[in-house]
């Protein structure tokens, strides 16, 4: 079965993105497929890679990297929310004439498009927020 | 249309989205950001229905002024949902009745269901999207 | 039928009264996150979810119960708790999965 899952919330100030990450592993490890994982309003900070949370707690960010290099799982931020929040990628940072980007590895950058496509395309679609 | 027309022709009209607004405007993203959505989803010409219940009745709140406090008031653009093709605004009767609303205080044409109606609709829907 | 997920306390926002209040006959209610504490006995809303169980299937999410210091024997009879996998053999199993914030 394929699932599209969307997180509303940031990491580590709501238990959003760590309830979406279990149930992403789970169903993988069940056998289903993740068809996409959309990261929305403050969803949107799970993508950046200046995260350094301390050594004894779990990097939520890297572990979202390692879902997608693993698994193949498609992580798509979307850009408006992104782009208020101050999260993007070299291109983003490129167009909007900004010194820095901090997209991290295995998530892209996209519109809500994708979110909609993930709800005609996954069997079951679940949202994760606050 | 009656629910009946969109079972049959359900492949036409694509998948049945439920939008399901519980929040007020302003105080937190996820209005605003919702109908960011509804606005993008339009173009993929699915059979999509809003519904809003508990604070998000405030949503359609007329009047809204935001003058005063430095956001943008985005509540005109419920008004052009209907461009856009969304029609069906559903508004729960007890979230109105509780808050002493009526339809004169809301800023488009809705209809408003009770809980048993508002169940019926979320069973139909084929994805659910709650802000 | 659907599978409705509640996150929140019953104590600090409705949105576990919301769910019961439309969950049909044969849906199904899982309780996450601080809506676990929805499924403990003794707790003002114990005779809700008592009353549900039979024409609703309630479940709780174990993980999220026992981070919050609570065990089975915690937990209102007939509620179901499962895990992750089970989570996911929940969603899989219902038409629709709609949260309830």
């Amino acid at each position: 079965m394929k699932f599209g899952i969307q997180v509303n919330e940031g990491p580590y100030q709501h238990q959003a993105a760590d309830s979406a990450y279990n149930f992403a592993k789970a169903a993988i490890d069940a056998g289903h497929e993740i068809f996409r994982i959309f990261f929305y309003h403050d969803g949107v900070n799970n993508g950046t890679r200046l995260t350094t949370p301390p050594q004894d707690d779990r990097n939520i960010v890297k572990r979202w990297s390692e879902l997608a290099a693993d698994h193949n799982v498609d992580l798509v931020i979307c850009v408006a929310a992104a782009q208020r929040r101050g999260i993007c990628d070299a291109d983003e940072s490129k167009r909007n004439g900004k010194d820095a980007d901090n997209l991290a590895e295995g998530f892209r950058i996209s519109g809500l498009g994708q979110l909609i496509e993930a709800g005609i395309e996954s069997d079951r679609l679940l949202v994760f927020g606050d | 249309m009656s629910e009946e027309d969109y079972e049959e022709d359900g492949e036409m009209n694509g998948k049945k989205f439920l939008y399901v607004n519980r929040r007020g405007p302003y105080g937190t993203v996820y209005a605003l950001e919702s109908l960011e959505v509804v606005l993008i989803g339009a173009a993929f010409e699915q059979d999509v229905s809003l519904a809003f219940m508990d604070d998000g009745v405030y949503q359609l709140k007329k009047g809204q002024n935001t003058d005063g406090m430095g956001m943008k008031n985005f509540s005109p653009t419920y008004r052009a949902l209907e461009m856009y093709d969304v029609e069906k605004l559903f508004v729960s009767k007890e979230s109105m009745d509780e808050r002493g609303l009526t339809t004169e205080d809301l800023i488009v044409d809705v209809e408003v269901i009770d809980n048993a109606a508002m169940a019926d609709l979320m069973e139909d829907a084929e994805v659910v999207l709650s802000f | 039928m659907l599978l409705h997920t509640v996150n929140k306390s019953p104590f600090e926002r409705n949105s576990f009264a919301q769910c019961m209040g439309h969950a049909k006959k044969g849906s199904s209610v899982l309780l996450i996150e601080d809506g676990v504490f929805a499924a403990l006995k003794g707790a003002a809303n114990e005779s809700v979810v008592s009353n549900a169980i039979g024409d609703i299937g309630v479940y709780v999410l174990g993980p999220d119960l026992n981070a919050r210091g609570m065990t089975d024997e915690d937990v209102i009879d007939g509620v179901k708790i499962v895990d992750y996998t089970g989570f996911v053999e929940l969603a899989a199993e219902h038409d629709v999965v709609q949260s309830w914030l």
